[in-house]
């Protein structure tokens, strides 16, 4: 009876897996074709030849649009890491008149969804002349309210005893930020920076807006612009180009998924 | 939110000692909360209010206002057949996605909550479309719905049925990009709802049992209720990102066949960004806004009252 049960469950576990999973499966074995065997409808490959890959090197910079992408992920995973712990501590351990209020300002902007605001967005980026610059990519999303409440959190399981004995010692409240509130909450840090990088390498519409040349676009935007040049005949090339787009992001989810699920998880449990 | 006892309690302040320290820890406070907080407040306080005002004005390119107009611009919303289009079209494609996605994602969620050999492989590849961009898995999408090489069609060919007109006809062109997106969505999903049936606690299900209930007596007296304020934050969130849905319109459909695809959001681009309209596009924004208030507002008012059940 046990036997019969578990068999089920791998069945059904193997079963959903592959389809889930199939459109991945799909563009990697595409990614290895030759341009006839897509024509004849093939699933698997006949051979392993790299040729779409070197082919969508040489028509799109691609190797420059990953750089441009991962300097800017970077730059806001750091970005959001600073600001949001700097936010939830004071939240958590600086006792001032009105942080109730402002944790609900902060709090309200979980009402705003960021679509409706970019018209005025685009017009700050374009009069601060910030199109085309990595500060015009990244400075909007540093501030991300959920991480905030994440950290905050997370600050709020560690023992206020412990900053009272600090101080005794002479701690002062920027040395136990950085030597016992972030040590701390390693796990918490590691989920918001895996999202926020996630998040950003992904991002689409916000550098669809700001980015208008060669120098400075990300690599989901170059993928567009490969898509609409190709006249949809070279499909070997786009799925190269898929795959090495998802390969880092996939890779970090491999890496981070322990991370990512306790911290997903405890913001909607929270939140 | 709790309420912090004075630290400093073993030493008795004088009424004006206790307002110079509370001013100092009001300015250290500040310190550490003024990056988010000019963050905020130029990317995100400042522009919405700024929507408001441009939804009254005609706006040129480049943001300069050239006259009030009132309401105007929201009387030509309620009688333009383009926008009312794409509302309906935006309303039936969260019907389209969200309870599939989360019907979906609930037994995914459930089958990997069984403790087998190798459950953590299946877990990371249920969550795997969370890792995938609104570009790539759009792209996959486009060469799977492409009308002649195509991989749907071919399958429906080796079956015997006849192809279908995944992105060229109007009916299916939306249908097309709903699939696509609750394949996106499964990832986040999936996590969100694996995480709350952990959370369910194990001996309920061990005194189920013992009174003989059966699994899916279980699933509908113990699981299903227990789980409800994570099917609500799903289903919340799910409505949400389906509201905001960008990318994949811009990669599959450009909006097409027949506006048939343009979703709010799309909308909103197009006005502004393709027509320089940016008044008549803030319009627009502001009845985003508005819904998206009403949704997370009904998250507050039903999450913290019906659906809470310790």
């Amino acid at each position: 009876m046990i036997l019969i049960r578990k068999t089920l469950f791998y069945v059904l576990l193997i079963l959903s897996a592959l389809v889930l999973f199939f459109p991945i499966l799909y563009a990697v074995s595409a990614s290895f074709m030759s341009p006839a065997e897509i024509f004849g409808g093939k699933v698997l490959p006949s051979s392993f030849s790299f040729d779409a890959f070197k082919e969508v090197m040489q028509s799109i910079p691609l190797l420059h649009f990953i750089l441009v992408s991962f300097w800017m992920s970077f730059s806001i995973m750091i970005g959001q890491l600073i600001v949001c712990s700097l936010a939830a501590y004071a939240f958590v351990f600086i006792p001032f008149k009105g942080r109730n209020m402002i944790f609900y300002l902060f709090l309200s902007t979980m009402l705003i969804p960021w679509e409706a605001t970019i018209i005025p967005n685009y017009l700050t980026i374009l009069h601060l002349d910030w199109v085309n610059t990595i500060q015009g990519l990244v400075s909007p999303h540093i501030a991300l309210p959920f991480g905030i409440f994440l950290l905050r959190t997370q600050f709020l399981t560690i023992p206020k005893e412990l900053w009272e004995s600090a101080k005794m010692d002479g701690c002062s409240r920027i040395r136990f930020y950085w030597s016992f509130a972030l040590p701390l909450s390693k796990s918490s840090l590691s989920a918001l920076g895996i999202y926020g990088f996630l998040k950003a390498w992904n991002e689409y519409l916000w550098p669809l807006l700001v980015t208008n040349d060669n120098s400075l676009r990300p690599v989901q935007i170059g993928l567009k612009m490969l898509i609409s040049q190709e006249n949809s005949t070279a499909w070997n090339q786009v799925m190269a180009a898929v795959v090495i787009i998802l390969l880092p992001t996939l890779l970090l989810l491999f890496i981070g998924i322990k991370y990512i699920r306790k911290g997903l998880t405890a913001g909607a449990l929270k939140g | 939110m709790e309420i912090e006892r004075d630290t400093n309690h073993s030493i008795i302040y004088s009424k004006k000692a206790r307002k110079k320290e509370e001013r100092k820890l009001l300015g250290i406070g500040l310190i550490y909360l003024l990056p988010a907080l000019i963050l905020l407040i130029v990317f995100l306080f400042y522009p919405i209010l700024k929507t408001v005002y441009f939804s009254f004005f005609v706006v040129k390119g480049g943001g300069t206002t050239e006259g009030f107009v009132g309401f105007q611009h929201y009387k030509d919303l309620i009688m333009s057949p383009e926008f009312r289009k794409s509302m309906a079209a935006t309303f039936l494609f969260i019907i389209y996605t969200v309870p599939a996605e989360i019907i979906i994602s609930l037994f995914l969620a459930m089958i990997a909550s069984e403790k087998l050999k190798g459950i953590g492989f299946f877990r990371t590849i249920f969550s795997s479309t969370l890792a995938v961009s609104v570009a790539a898995g759009a792209s996959i999408f486009l060469f799977f719905f492409d009308p002649s090489v195509g991989i749907l069609n071919h399958f429906l060919g080796l079956i015997g049925l006849s192809g279908v007109e995944w992105l060229t006809s109007p009916t299916w062109a939306l249908v097309s990009v709903a699939l696509t997106t609750v394949w996106m969505h499964i990832g986040i999903n999936f996590i969100l709802l694996l995480g709350g049936l952990q959370n369910v606690s194990e001996e309920l299900y061990e005194s189920a049992k013992i009174d003989g209930a059966g699994y899916f007596q279980r699933l509908f007296k113990i699981t299903l209720p227990m789980l409800s304020p994570t099917l609500f934050f799903v289903l919340i969130i799910g409505m949400i990102s389906s509201f905001q849905t960008f990318g994949q319109i811009d990669i599959l459909t450009g909006g097409g066949p027949a506006n048939s695809t343009n979703l709010i959001v799309y909308s909103i681009y197009k006005e502004a960004f393709a027509y320089n309209n940016y008044g008549f596009a803030s319009a627009q924004a502001i009845v985003l806004f508005l819904i998206i208030l009403i949704v997370t507002g009904l998250q507050f008012r039903i999450g913290e009252k019906k659906v809470h059940y310790q």
